[in-house]
């Protein structure tokens, strides 16, 4: 069995409706489990107060954020090399989402940053990056909509996309590369200095994979309705020239 | 409700934001994914239906 089986529509449609309602159920119980586990059951920081609760959906947020355009550029990458119309697909459905997990990541930054650093917004390299992600996502969206013929779309927002990449990297890695900036470094990381105490660590990594498999569910959910939309439009192509 | 203190309006508003924000995609997500479903079905009915 190969993965390029998939590309087939008819194959991911049978498949995705299989997988989706496991992948939906287990979204659900993490995201709500870690939600109440870290809002309800952890500590005030030391440092923070009760702001510490807003990682649990901040960090999600922003590692969704960034990861979504890393899935939307493989996608991008297979419709370029492969021409598999259910890679394009699938790139385009998940566009929205990534766009609204960057969004909460902004919007929760600034609200958690006010009483943390004074102010909502800083010109920082990461911050900077993630903002300019966003309005490569809202791009990516625009380009979509504006071009008529879905092949010439899927082309050009694949190489909008392979330019956005670039601030994609720079959002996540911009602390390793400039090592300046209000933004701190990783809240989770294999070093035991720099990571955040279990009591926090263990909701949030509930969170996390909660925020993933939320994000697969909808990508999976929107890219069975846009396939569908693509037949539809098929359709109407056809009794037009009937 | 635990004690929020003096930043209970940040990380209420923070998490209002964010369930707001998730509930629109999702509704958005399954509002489009009907309406396309309908038309799709209309269509195929139309292309079978006996000219």
């Amino acid at each position: 069995m190969s993965i390029w089986e998939y590309a087939n529509p008819r194959k991911f449609m049978t498949t995705s409706q299989a997988v989706l309602p496991w992948v939906a159920g287990l979204a659900a119980v993490l995201v709500i489990t870690g939600l109440i586990w870290g809002f309800f059951f952890t500590p005030d920081d030391f440092r923070m107060g009760s702001t510490v609760k807003v990682i649990y959906i901040h960090v999600p947020a922003a590692i969704m954020g960034s990861g979504t355009w890393f899935m939307m550029l493989i996608t991008s990458l297979v419709w370029l090399i492969r021409r598999h119309h259910v890679s394009a697909l699938a790139a385009k459905a998940a566009a929205p989402v990534g766009m609204v997990f960057t969004l909460i990541g902004l919007i929760t930054g600034a609200i958690w940053g006010q009483p943390m650093w004074g102010t909502w917004w800083e010109w920082d390299p990461r911050l900077t990056a993630f903002l300019i992600l966003f309005l490569f996502y809202l791009g990516y969206m625009a380009l979509w909509e504006a071009v008529e013929n879905p092949d010439a779309a899927a082309d050009l927002t694949s190489v909008l996309c392979l330019v956005g990449t670039v601030f994609a990297v720079i959002s996540r890695y911009a602390l390793i590369f400039w090592n300046q900036g209000l933004h701190q470094g990783a809240s989770l990381s294999m070093d035991a200095e720099q990571n955040v105490a279990d009591v926090f660590a263990y909701p949030l990594w509930t969170c996390i994979i909660g925020f993933l498999f939320l994000f697969v569910a909808l990508v999976l959910y929107r890219t069975r309705t846009e396939i569908r939309a693509r037949r539809l439009r098929a359709l109407i192509q056809r009794e037009r020239m009937a | 409700m635990p004690d929020l203190g003096r930043y209970a309006t940040e990380v209420l508003s923070a998490y209002g934001v964010t369930l707001l924000l998730l509930v629109g995609l999702i509704a958005g997500s399954i509002w489009k994914a009907r309406r396309v479903l309908r038309q799709l079905r209309d269509a195929e009915n139309r292309r079978d239906k006996p000219v």
